[in-house]
């Protein structure tokens, strides 16, 4: 355990608008803290430079899902065990909840959130490839209000995001009623359970005969965020789904993503499967 | 002036006080603070279930827990799941199956057995593996753990 | 509880302290006024060190610090060649490597106070594997790179070439592996000049630690106490190691006067402490046109990092076991260990074994495929049988009957149907999962090498109290493969006493006498025996002082330990090491009767092939071994499960990545140990063929298990992809390369 734990602080506000408030007053000087199995992780290893910390993890506000005609609204800090519990994920956003299922173990899965593993930021992370293809909405909030941003324009470089020091990002919504009627997520770890992933790889689409139409395709592990594939939908959207589509969209892809050698896996093993899986969903819909 | 402040949670079912540093990590007040040693480090980073507690009836890497957070919270270790003298029925199967061999995952590895049965009382072997996916085993290969697990389900 | 334990699944001596957290491991105790001791370590892998510095910003001066100079005694950890030193002086050879030493109460000051000191090191070439130590451009060690060598020359192989029908080729390589026991390396320290050193912690050898605190200290071997406490895994990685965190937190306590607890944390441990000897092996093998070896040469390399350490005895092993359980009449193996700028390697479960026998099954393999036989077949035409010599000419001269053996693994894993079913479905199936099923034939000898056991002259006590309870005094220290138990087992057996009355005495080389190291597969089979001699010395003492009678029942045992106590004083017995007769062993030719007694196995795989992904999951494997007696079927079955998950491991799991000969993977979440998710149902089978010289005809079994999966893995891969693959680890990464050429 390497770091200097007496030089930490970490505050415990008794409500969202006090914590928002704290922010407002202070926005540089701290930093939201919710399930910590990112965190920690970091500070452990000495690893974690900033100081302050503002404990979120309480905030009734900030759990809990609602149900209306139009969406579904999670809180930020809903965990991984409590997306698996919600039978309406389990209906209508299934793949959310096979990534929360896929993440870790249950030990992290009952403190792990959603919000933590956002705004994060990693690329390889589990479930934002299917919040992406789901479509996601995240709230920001500040103590002077709201705003609801595509989740798909949220990350913008590595570990870079569009979130100012005085907000939090407080919910995650999810419009219901697609028209997709095919999903498909599969993520390639370094083992079956409590593994970082490799490729990761989330799809929804509609196929009216053998045409594909409201395709989404989102990636993780493939680039420096987790990333929608706007260009490889793009040419398949609309069109006939036949050998000579899917070889496009595979030449496609293949400029579209930008892998990398690390210390897990290779830039050429991470292109060849994010293909491959790609080419399996395509071809699993006939 | 030390940045210290005063935490007070329930352990095992007892009320305990204790003055720390707050992102001091739940694992060093239980072993130093509260000389429960029961509960083992072994990674630091979450990885290998060695850490393993329940926090309000749900396992956790207390390694990965600022004690702050845990402020007001029941925590149950590897010392409050014997009753007295009578061991948990899972303990029981343990011994008498071969689950533990070194010892060091056995703590954390128990208490997500207990977990798992409390939660799935009857578990097919797919429950037993996602049940224990989080506690590492250097020593069984894990065979006799899940052993254990079915023997201790029969109790 | 019976009288009559051997060969009972009795419950682990001491599991009711396991399973409650009650089990005391070296972490778990603390000292008044104790300091915690971190170690600074060299930031390159080879160097001139030309100042340490440290940083303003820290308290020094309430700092207990130790460099190579505040060293009492002699600067190296006493083992083989002693050139290995405890800090480093004025040159680094590895990354990593020790220099400076900080005590202080403050556990995270001490941490912080870490980061403060600054070690420069002006740069030498660095060598990081072992061709390029081979290469010799650059020489690291010694003349020419090498620990050591060895030649085991049988028959003639040279002439043997020009007989042979078919020549068969090849190269394989192994890398290292990370023994990455749950519980990290500890110590704790008291020392000072008048009384001493005692050192408690987690280790297999307190003898080793001994000797080498004697030299760190030149102390008396009275004034060096060392003492095991409850130690969470070891597989060798606590076997030569603890001797250096020992004698660390030791020159912190005995400077500042206080106890000093030095423990790991995970990334320090996998960074800085010993592994897997990575290897390769070449083979060239003729046979006559039935199949028949008519020779082998083998050529076995390993790495044995930057000091020798055990890189000779792994040689060793590996060396003798490279030709496998075959019989061939012109073999010729020549070995060497080298040297690189890498963290020196050190023993893991199977010693140099795993290594060769991987290379060896997956060539017999090859060898078979030319020969136009099936796998199956070539072994059989070629097994060795009773009175026929191994490589090192030793005569085999117990029944051993390996076609038997594989005809019951391969029914058991009902091989012969799915190797069909396989081969039929791989080539018309459109399915993206291709499966496969090999196995691998092996055996392991347990036990030191040839005259090793002689040499280690092991030791063991037994005393009997009042009460009658008979104390088992051994330096074989239980690190979860069962120790206690078995001790226990076979005392209670020897002396027809109640099970209970038996108690194995906690490590201590003040208490205990030299019984040798815990390793080698040794404990059950040599030591134990010594138990069981030492037990029925009490027995015939009682029995000579007419205080027992022949016949006796636990209760008149216990009767007569208090009358012969109360009249003639303690009740003391010890048994020192004899070999078995007609051992013979040249240490030069090194050739004769290698080990007292082989366990002889076949393991067999059966895997799928994802072409999706490129994984490979084992579905099932099947571990068949003839033992001599199971002792305790719980454990020795527990010994084979996990000794087969750490070999699945080191085949498609665990691969250290290294930069500039440093790992940089050395945290959990990046190197890759099974999770209860990944491991495949392990199905373990025992034969038995009592072992003369063992306890009730034991042999050894702690390091069998890591043998013969990784070859059996890879053979099951070759039918499955169609492709051979020759190294491990194999990751998937490594499987598209070779797949999707």
């Amino acid at each position: 355990m390497r770091a200097y734990i007496p030089d930490y602080q970490i505050v415990s506000p008794n409500s969202l608008a006090a914590a928002l408030a704290l922010l407002q007053r202070e926005p540089d000087i701290w930093k939201p803290f919710a399930g910590g199995t990112d965190l920690m992780v970091l500070l452990e290893s000495g690893n974690l430079p900033h100081r302050n910390y503002i404990d979120i993890w309480n905030l009734a506000e900030l759990r809990g899902v609602n149900i209306n005609d139009s969406h579904v609204t999670l809180g930020a800090l809903t965990t991984y065990t409590e997306v698996q519990s919600y039978d309406v994920l389990g209906q209508e956003f299934p793949m959310l909840l096979q990534a929360a299922s896929e993440t870790g173990g249950l030990a992290i899965q009952n403190r792990g959130t959603l919000g933590g593993n956002i705004v994060n930021a990693s690329p390889a992370a589990d479930s934002p490839p299917a919040l992406l293809a789901y479509d996601a909405e995240l709230e920001l909030t500040c103590a002077t209000g709201a705003r609801w941003v595509p989740y798909y324009t949220f990350h913008t470089g590595y570990k870079q995001m569009d979130l100012r020091a005085n907000k939090l990002q407080t919910r995650i919504r999810l419009p219901r009623h697609s028209q997709a009627n095919l999903h498909y997520y599969h993520k390639v770890g370094t083992r079956k359970a409590q593994a970082i992933s490799k490729v990761c790889f989330a799809a929804t689409a509609r196929l009216s005969g053998d045409r594909l139409d409201e395709v989404r395709l989102a990636f993780g592990s493939v680039a420096p965020i987790p990333l929608r594939c706007v260009k490889t939908e793009a040419r398949l959207r609309g069109h006939q789904l036949d050998q000579s589509l899917i070889e496009e969209a595979i030449a496609e892809l293949r400029t579209e993503i930008t892998p990398i050698d690390d210390i897990r896996s290779t830039q050429n093993y991470r292109l060849r499967v994010a293909q491959n899986l790609l080419i399996d969903f395509l071809t699993s819909t006939a | 002036m030390p940045n210290t402040r005063e935490i007070q949670l329930q352990v095992n079912g007892d009320v305990r006080r204790v003055t720390v540093f707050p992102m001091a990590r739940l694992l060093d007040v239980l072993r130093e603070d509260l000389k429960l040693t029961g509960t083992k480090e072994g990674c630091g980073e979450g990885e290998c279930g060695a850490c393993t507690v329940l926090i309000d009836g749900q396992i956790v890497n207390s390694c990965l827990i600022p004690i702050a957070q845990v402020n007001g919270a029941e925590i149950t270790t590897i010392e409050g799941i014997a009753r007295e003298q009578d061991l948990h029925a899972v303990q029981q199967a343990f011994i008498d199956h071969g689950g533990a061999q070194c010892g060091i995952c056995t703590p954390g590895m128990v208490i997500a057995a207990v977990n798992l049965l409390e939660r799935k009382p009857n578990p097919t072997e797919a429950d037993i593996r996602n049940g224990l996916a989080g506690n590492l085993c250097r020593c069984t290969g894990y065979m006799k753990i899940f052993e254990s697990v079915v023997q201790a389900c029969k109790k | 509880m019976s009288a009559h334990p051997l060969g009972k699944a009795i419950p682990r001596k001491e599991g009711r302290k396991k399973v409650t957290g009650q089990a005391l491991y070296v972490d778990d105790l603390t000292f008044p006024g104790m300091l915690h001791g971190v170690t600074v370590r060299s930031p390159v892998a080879r160097g001139h060190i030309k100042q340490i510095s440290f940083a303003n910003s820290i308290p020094w001066d309430e700092f207990t610090i130790i460099t190579a100079k505040d060293i009492p005694g002699y600067n190296y950890v006493a083992l083989i060649l002693n050139d290995q030193p405890y800090l480093a002086d004025r040159v680094v050879n590895h990354p990593e490597e020790p220099v400076v030493l900080l005590a202080h109460h403050d556990k995270y000051l001490v941490e912080e106070a870490r980061r403060q000191v600054k070690i420069e090191i002006e740069q030498l070439p660095a060598v990081f594997s072992l061709e390029e130590s081979l290469d010799q451009k650059q020489i690291i060690w010694g003349e020419d790179n090498v620990f050591k060598k060895f030649l085991v020359d049988k028959g003639n192989v040279d002439t043997a070439w020009a007989r042979a029908d078919i020549i068969v080729e090849g190269e394989y390589e192994t890398g290292a592996q990370e023994q990455l026991y749950i519980e990290n390396n500890g110590a704790i320290a008291v020392a000072n000049e008048k009384d001493g050193v005692t050192v408690w912690g987690s280790m297999q050898c307190p003898y080793y630690i001994h000797k080498a605190l004697v030299k760190l200290f030149n102390f008396p071997a009275d004034k060096i106490r060392v003492i095991q406490t409850e130690t969470g895994g070891g597989f060798g990685g606590k076997e030569e190691y603890p001797s250096m965190i020992a004698g660390h937190a030791a020159l912190l306590a005995w400077k500042s006067g206080k106890p000093v607890k030095m423990i790991y944390d995970r990334a320090e441990d996998m960074v800085a402490t010993t592994k897997r000897h990575p290897s390769r092996t070449r083979h060239k093998t003729a046979i006559d046109k039935e199949g028949k070896l008519l020779a082998q040469e083998i050529d076995f390399v390993i790495d044995g990092g930057a000091y020798c350490t055990l890189s000779p005895v792994v040689l060793s092993r590996g060396t003798i076991h490279a030709a496998g359980p075959y019989y061939c009449p012109n073999v010729r193996i020549s070995s060497r260990a080298v040297a690189t700028n890498l963290p020196p390697q050190g023993a893991f479960r199977g010693f140099g074994a795993p290594q060769s026998i991987f290379a060896l099954e997956r060539h017999m393999d090859k060898v078979a495929q030319e020969a136009g036989l099936s796998p199956e077949e070539f072994r059989r035409r070629n097994f060795i049988h009773e009175g026929e010599t191994t490589a090192t000419s030793q005569i085999i001269h117990e029944r051993v009957d390996m076609d038997q053996l594989l005809t019951r693994a391969l029914d058991l894993s009902d091989y012969h149907v799915k190797r069909q079913r396989f081969a039929a479905e791989n080539a018309n199936s459109v399915s993206r999962i291709k499966k496969g099923i090999g196995f691998a034939s092996f055996m392991h000898g347990a036990g030191f090498t040839g005259s090793g056991e002689v040499y280690l002259q092991s030791v063991v006590g037994a005393e009997a109290t009042a009460e009658g309870r008979v104390k088992i005094l051994a330096a074989s220290t239980e690190i979860g493969q069962g120790t206690n138990t078995i001790f226990s087992q076979i005392a209670s057996e020897a002396l027809g006493v109640d099970y209970n009355l038996i108690e194995v005495v906690q490590p201590d080389t003040a208490n205990v006498p030299n019984s040798g190291p815990t390793v080698a597969s040794r404990t059950s089979m040599v030591v134990g025996k010594l138990v069981e001699s030492a037990v029925l010395g009490l027995k015939q003492t009682l029995i000579g002082s007419g205080s027992l009678p022949q016949n006796y029942s636990s209760a008149d045992f216990q009767r007569a330990c208090s009358e012969h106590i109360a009249k003639f004083g303690p009740l003391k017995s010890s048994s020192t090491y004899q070999p078995p007769p007609n051992v013979f062993w040249d240490d030069d030719k090194y050739q004769g009767d290698a080990y007292g007694a082989f366990a002889w196995a076949v393991y067999v795989a059966e895997v799928s092939f994802d072409e999706l992904t490129y994984e490979a999951h084992i579905n099932d494997f099947v571990a068949l071994q003839e033992v001599g007696r199971v002792i305790n079927p719980t454990l020795a079955s527990g010994q084979i499960e996990g000794g087969v998950a750490q070999a699945i491991g080191f085949t498609l799991f665990e691969n250290v990545v290294w930069q500039n000969g440093r790992m940089v993977n050395n945290q959990m979440t990046n190197y890759i140990i099974p999770t209860p998710a990944d491991i495949p149902p392990i199905r373990v089978y025992f034969e038995e063929n009592p072992y003369a010289y063992g306890p009730g005809g034991a042999k050894g079994i702690g390091e069998l298990p890591m043998d013969g999966a990784a070859p059996a893995i890879l053979n099951a891969i070759e039918q499955a992809t169609g492709v051979s693959f020759t190294r491990v680890p194999l990751m998937p990464e490594m499987l598209l390369e070779g797949f999707a050429k």
